[in-house]
């Protein structure tokens, strides 16, 4: 009972949040709401025995690459959003291929899912800092390398990308 | 009307993913700014990330938060780079607004 | 219902210690600073200035709320609260001490004994960046845009190597959860060395332990690394537009953030609430004998008065440090008072060292800051980090 009060909040939140993001016209607007959808995500990963994920969401996504947008947006003093309609194509395929996109979602989830199992707090005790840890370097070591050679190239791309505009 | 269940459906995490993905993609499509383009496509990681921490939840295994855990470090990874690239476009352009980062086309 | 009853009162009672230690240091620093330059600070409202932070309180609500023309109204109003939200909330899952037994039922003295607790502490700090960040640039003014980009630069570069040293004493500890990670330093070796993570075993934290107090400067926007609010090149940094409580707001965020760290530095670091030296040889008087002396001196010194008032009002502080040794010494409160008393004091002087280095050092320049975190500290924590866990895997 005190977990749907909880999910129906939280997710009424995210849900609230992400109609923000895309409504706002300005951009410092569309990322706060959007630390709001992470923000309420990481209480439903909470509710889904997720603790370490829940954690790392809000110290990654809110924490680090939130705060690195809005030092952009605050760097480039990025103003209102101009709209001046040259994309026609986006806007007149746009809304039908959404709208499709939903029910075809919806149509998989109905038919995959037809009576869907009920998930309580705390049946997955599986989310803990510790299991996550053995997973992570034990089976999943090689992936685990991969990235950090991925994020290794990637701040290198980031510093030639941010010197060249230097000279 | 059905009995409250105690606990919350699997079906309504994953109906929640669908929608968040959707709004993602919404912004995706008719938002011109460059930045709010992008916070979308982080929208869109976000609702995925939900479904896999849900079927993780559904199959009592460990692999679905392994599977976020890295797509929010490769999404960090992309942030950075992404805004590297935006600088440099506003550096060059001094304009956000991608209708006008045409200059392949023309 | 137990459990509700219990909360709602150590929530009341954090909430009430709390808020008034964060006024009364902000007096302490006012006391200490003028001392270490020869004055004597406030002393002008109640004895020795004691109720200057109450006098400030009044002043600060009752000043007029300044909203200029042309700020952002919505982050510029939500932008304090956000900032003093994020620093006060952390301390709901810092233990305080061992547990408390009244009236049949017996409480942890914390909120809450979260297993990931030391993560919930880095997130909700890591977004407490927010508030100083939208207050410059909802501001819109040139420094205080200044001081928004200057300290979301800072934090989330002085974040990494704050986690990194983090990450080394929680090696030996094998835990998140604060109360498993201070157990764990419990106990002495040789009978006299407590086993508190900077004189641990395998390997001693001493160096994480200074790594993670310079970081933590960073964080809260201290002296030496307070770049987001330097008076002489910015004016005020981020709160330069911001009146009354708005403004006391980012003051209390501030002084929040400080009492979090030095709670989690001595956590982490410090052995928490077990003391210096084992019992056995006496550390339990340490508490009654600290505020009995108080208490003589005050009384010598209000006997033998300099100025006239002191004749009254030192024998009342002295009265009330002896009947503090009584409580100490009453034997069914130690168990309860002694881990309090430890880790207040410890606590009490990390935030010292605060005031200390405030009143020491000179400013940082910004490219200094950047540079030492980049290339000095986070480097070295990386080293630390490796070390200690090679030292860890080869003692088990």
């Amino acid at each position: 009972m005190i977990d749907l009060l909880f999910f129906g909040i939280f997710a009424a939140v995210a849900v609230l949040c992400a109609i923000n993001v895309v409504v706002q016209r300005h951009p410092i607007s569309s990322a706060l709401s959007l630390v709001g959808v992470m923000a309420s995500l990481a209480v439903l990963y909470l509710l889904l025995g997720g603790e370490f994920i829940a954690m790392a969401q809000i110290i990654v996504y809110a924490g680090a690459v939130m705060v690195l947008f809005i030092f952009v947006i605050m760097l480039l003093n990025a103003g209102l959003e101009v709209r001046r309609g040259r994309s026609w194509m986006a806007t007149l395929f746009g809304a039908p291929a959404l709208l499709g996109l939903l029910g075809v979602l919806a149509c998989l989830l109905v038919r995959w899912f037809p009576d869907s199992p009920i998930i309580k707090f705390g049946d997955f005790p599986g989310g803990t800092t510790k299991e996550i840890g053995m997973a992570l370097f034990t089976d999943y070591l090689l992936p685990f390398e991969v990235t950090s050679v991925l994020i290794l190239i990637a701040i290198l791309g980031a510093v030639v990308l941010a010197r060249k505009e230097l000279d | 009307m059905p009995p409250i269940p105690n606990g919350v459906p699997m079906s309504f995490y994953l109906g929640l993913s669908a929608i968040l993905f959707v709004i993602g993609v919404a912004g995706f499509i008719f938002r011109r700014n460059i930045i709010t383009v992008f916070m979308c496509i982080e929208l869109m990681l976000n609702a995925v990330n939900l479904s896999f921490v849900t079927f993780a939840n559904h199959h009592k295994q460990v692999a679905g938060h392994i599977f976020t855990f890295f797509v929010m470090v490769v999404a960090a990874a992309e942030a950075a780079v992404g805004l590297a690239i935006i600088l440099t476009v506003f550096k060059n352009r001094t304009t956000l607004n991608i209708d006008e980062v045409d200059s392949l086309k023309n | 219902m137990e459990f509700l009853i219990a909360t709602s009162i150590k929530l009341g009672l954090i909430a009430f210690v709390l808020l008034t230690a964060l006024a009364y240091i902000q007096w302490v620093e006012r006391k200490v600073i003028a001392h270490v330059q020869v004055r004597m600070g406030p002393s002008r409202v109640g004895p020795h200035g004691l109720l200057q932070p109450l006098a400030d309180v009044i002043k600060l609500i009752t000043k007029e709320g300044v909203l200029p023309p042309h700020v952002n109204k919505v982050f510029y109003l939500a932008a304090p609260i956000l900032a003093v939200f994020m620093a006060l909330i952390t301390i709901s899952v810092i233990p305080f001490g061992t547990s408390v037994t009244a009236l049949g039922h017996t409480t942890m003295m914390e909120l809450a004994d979260i297993n990931v607790g030391v993560l919930v502490v880095l997130a909700v700090s890591s977004m407490g960046v927010y508030g100083i960040a939208l207050a410059g640039w909802s501001s819109n003014n040139k420094y205080s845009l200044l001081g928004g980009l200057r300290s979301s630069a800072q934090m989330i570069s002085y974040e990494l190597p704050m986690s990194l040293a983090i990450a080394a004493p929680l090696l030996t500890a094998g835990s998140l959860s604060f109360r498993t990670i201070t157990n764990a330093q419990a106990g002495y070796s040789l009978g006299v060395i407590p086993h508190w993570a900077i004189f641990a075993f395998p390997a001693p934290q001493i160096f994480s332990f200074i790594i993670f107090m310079i970081a933590a400067f960073a964080e809260t926007n201290r002296i030496p690394f307070d770049l987001p609010e330097a008076e002489n090149e910015l004016v005020a940094g981020f709160h330069v537009e911001y009146s009354s409580m708005s403004f006391a707001a980012f003051f209390m965020a501030e002084y929040a953030n400080m009492v979090t760290v030095c709670c989690v530095a001595t956590l982490i670091f410090l052995g928490g609430w077990h003391p210096l030296w084992p019992a056995a040889y006496g550390s339990n008087f340490v508490a009654p004998l600290i505020f009995a002396g108080s208490g003589v001196i005050c009384i010598s010194h209000g006997i033998n008065y300099v100025r006239p008032f002191d004749r009254i009002t030192l024998p009342v502080f002295g009265v009330v440090f002896l009947g503090l040794a009584g409580i100490f010494l009453f034997p069914p409160l130690v168990p309860v008072l002694m881990p309090l008393f430890w880790f207040l004091a410890k606590v009490s002087f990390l935030l010292f060292v605060f005031i200390w280095i405030r009143a020491t050092l000179p400013r940082f320049r910004y490219d200094q800051l950047m540079s030492f975190a980049w290339k000095f500290l986070f480097p070295v924590a990386l080293v630390n980090l490796l070390l200690t866990g090679f030292l860890v895997a080869l003692v088990s």
